[in-house]
């Protein structure tokens, strides 16, 4: 019986010739990550560990201040000083504001991961990198301290869901799309414990900004990762970013699978989430006349340049409604200067959008837009649970880019072709 | 780990950590203080309600959402004794067995338990009794690796016996 790609990266990890899935192993772990709350817990457990006094790779210890950051408040700023005294006591990696942004666009960028690591983060979202062919997973904070001490955590070898994509994708169809699809086909608890594993001639389509986007948000049914097979386009990417050494893991033809989803892909119309599960996904052109008082376009979910892009294709030469904030946050500060670069940053404050520094602020109801009561919002983030964006009465409803853009002009949920003439070829 | 007691709360499916503790609650990291918003946006009166060593019984993919580990701390320590669900979701699932909070799988179990019921559970075989009804339910037993986890308090123990092993093993000229 042949491996899939997720057992194959922790039987090398563990130091077996396989594994099976239901097994626990403890297996080396080649990217730590935490951001300044998960971090803030694992050092008061760290310190705790009779016998750990140094982390044992600092190297690979990673710290992103993102969430509360630039602090929103006395207790953040006092929460991230800490964080940051015991990052450069250890000697790990720091991000500081200014050369970082939100962790999962920053790890990729920074060249730090890649096919065929381990990598675990004390946040759910750390499935993204899963998009380069790395198993990657979401941890506590505990399981972070232990891995700084050890340098080893467990994990359950997860079954593999295998998920392909067939057909061409329509216009302003994008990898938020399919994931929204897949999720409300799966539901939030579809895939929880396995391996959700990407496949399918569509995807060889999509640009990275996409795959991390599904990677992403592989959690949102539940999963344990979502991993993507490298080619061409993630070859390309890892050279961008310097990113050279690295094995690349492949299913066998024969790999088992506990279950096996085909989506049309070519008939997927851009979705939209309603309040508050992401697995209420249905086509935008359905969900009819909706009013909304805020928009967010951006982190770590679509803060790529390329749904920067999108964005401003549809926001070019509009105004956004007059009853509604639009903030843009930008996945990094790398994200940020490219778009000044290419000129989106004049479109977007010529369209009375508001960019923000790249923080995961309003995605976490933290700052820089937090919701009011009964209020909606659009957004490109990934969660539109109850509360997650601020008051408890708000809604959320999860879409791309583009659709974001689109319903922050119209002042109501809409698509992009209500907006952008027909003529214009969607990027 | 002794037997539990206590009087059952009853929540639905997907209860998950934004509801658990807020996001706006998220920099906090002192137990006690994290126990007074437990659930503040499920149910505002969780808190002032129940007493030390509640259960709380509740629908399958219990914990889904964000990596908070403050999510089991605050739940730990607003004095719940356990959590029954058909399932967990997979984060809040090691976080409670790191952090050494009883949980316990059984999908009958919230089917038929009430709220208000009294309910014992002994932590070792994982059998749940409902006193109130007089039934009996079999949560689903850990793996091996995990029950070691667990007799040892958390993962933090674990951590200490591979470091000492390490210490013991390391080459000394
Ligand atoms: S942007 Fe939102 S989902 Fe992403 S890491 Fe930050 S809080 Fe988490």
């Amino acid at each position: 019986m042949g491996m899939t790609i997720s057992e194959k990266i922790l039987a090398a990890h563990a130091g077996k010739e396989r594994v099976e899935p239901g097994e626990i192993v403890m297996v080396d772990v080649d990217v730590n990550l935490a951001n300044e709350l998960s971090a803030a817990l694992a050092i008061d457990e760290f310190l705790k560990i009779k016998g750990a006094d140094r982390i044992v790779r600092p190297e690979q210890a990673i710290f992103v201040p993102d969430h509360f950051t630039p602090a929103k408040d006395i207790s953040t700023a006092k929460l991230v000083q800490r964080v940051r005294q015991f990052a450069l006591d250890q000697r790990a990696r720091w991000f500081e504001v200014g050369r970082a942004g939100i962790e999962h666009c920053v790890l990729p960028q920074h060249g730090i991961v890649g096919p065929g690591q381990v990598i675990i983060g004390g946040d759910s979202h750390t499935t993204t990198y899963g998009a380069l062919g790395a198993f990657s997973t979401g941890v506590g904070s505990t399981d972070v301290a232990v891995a700084w001490a050890i340098g080893q955590t467990w994990l359950r070898v997860p079954p593999t869901v295998k998920v392909t994509y067939h057909g061409t994708l329509r216009p302003w169809v994008k990898g938020k799309d399919l994931i929204l699809y897949t999720i409300g086909q799966m539901t939030v608890d579809g895939a929880t414990y396995m391996a959700m594993e990407f496949h399918g001639e569509t995807l060889r389509e999509l640009p990275m900004a996409g795959r991390f986007t599904m990677a992403n948000m592989s959690i949102e049914a539940g999963a344990k990762n979502g991993i993507f097979h490298v080619d061409d386009v993630t070859r390309e990417y890892l050279a961008s970013v310097g990113h050279t050494a690295y094995t690349e893991y492949w299913s066998d033809p024969d790999a088992e699978y506990v279950a096996e989803v085909d989506i049309d892909a070519g008939a997927i119309e851009p979705q939209i989430a309603l309040p508050s599960l992401p697995e209420n996904s249905r086509p935008v052109s359905e969900v009819g006349d909706i009013s909304i008082d805020q928009v967010v376009i951006g982190t770590c979910t679509n803060g790529w340049i390329e749904d920067m892009r999108e964005a401003a294709q549809v926001l070019q030469g509009h105004r956004v409604s007059s009853h509604v904030r639009c903030i843009i946050v930008p996945g990094s500060q790398e994200v940020q200067r490219e778009m000044v670069r290419e000129g989106l940053m004049q479109i977007f404050m010529d369209a009375e959008c508001i960019v923000s520094t790249s923080t995961c602020g309003p995605c976490i109801g933290g700052h820089m837009g937090v919701l009011g009561e009964h209020e909606r919002c659009v957004s490109t983030t990934n969660r539109n649970f109850v509360g997650r964006m601020g008051a408890r009465s708000a809604e959320i409803f999860l879409a791309n880019p583009a659709v974001a853009a689109a319903s922050a002009i119209a002042g109501h949920i809409a698509g992009p072709e209500e907006i952008v003439s027909r003529d214009l070829v969607p990027v | 780990m002794d037997t539990l007691q206590g009087r059952v709360w009853k929540y639905g499916a997907n209860i998950n950590t934004d509801v658990i503790i807020p996001g706006r609650y998220c920099h906090i990291t002192e137990p006690t203080e994290l126990a007074k918003y437990c659930m503040a946006d499920l149910d505002s009166t969780f808190v002032e309600k129940i007493s030390r060593g509640d259960i709380i019984v509740a629908g399958g993919n219990f914990g889904c959402g964000s990596s908070r580990e403050v999510a089991p701390l605050s739940i730990k320590a607003s004095g719940i004794g356990a959590v029954v669900a058909p399932s967990f979701a997979r984060i809040f699932y090691r976080n409670s067995i790191n952090i050494g909070f009883p949980i316990f799988e059984s999908a009958p179990a919230f089917e038929e338990i009430d709220e208000g019921d009294e309910v014992e559970i002994t932590p070792s075989t994982g059998i749940i009794k409902d006193l109130t009804k007089g039934t009996e339910y079999q949560a689903a037993a850990f793996p091996e690796f995990l029950q070691a986890i667990i007799a040892r308090g958390g993962l933090r123990g674990y951590a200490e016996e591979v470091l000492a092993r390490r210490k013991a093993t390391a080459f000394t000229p």
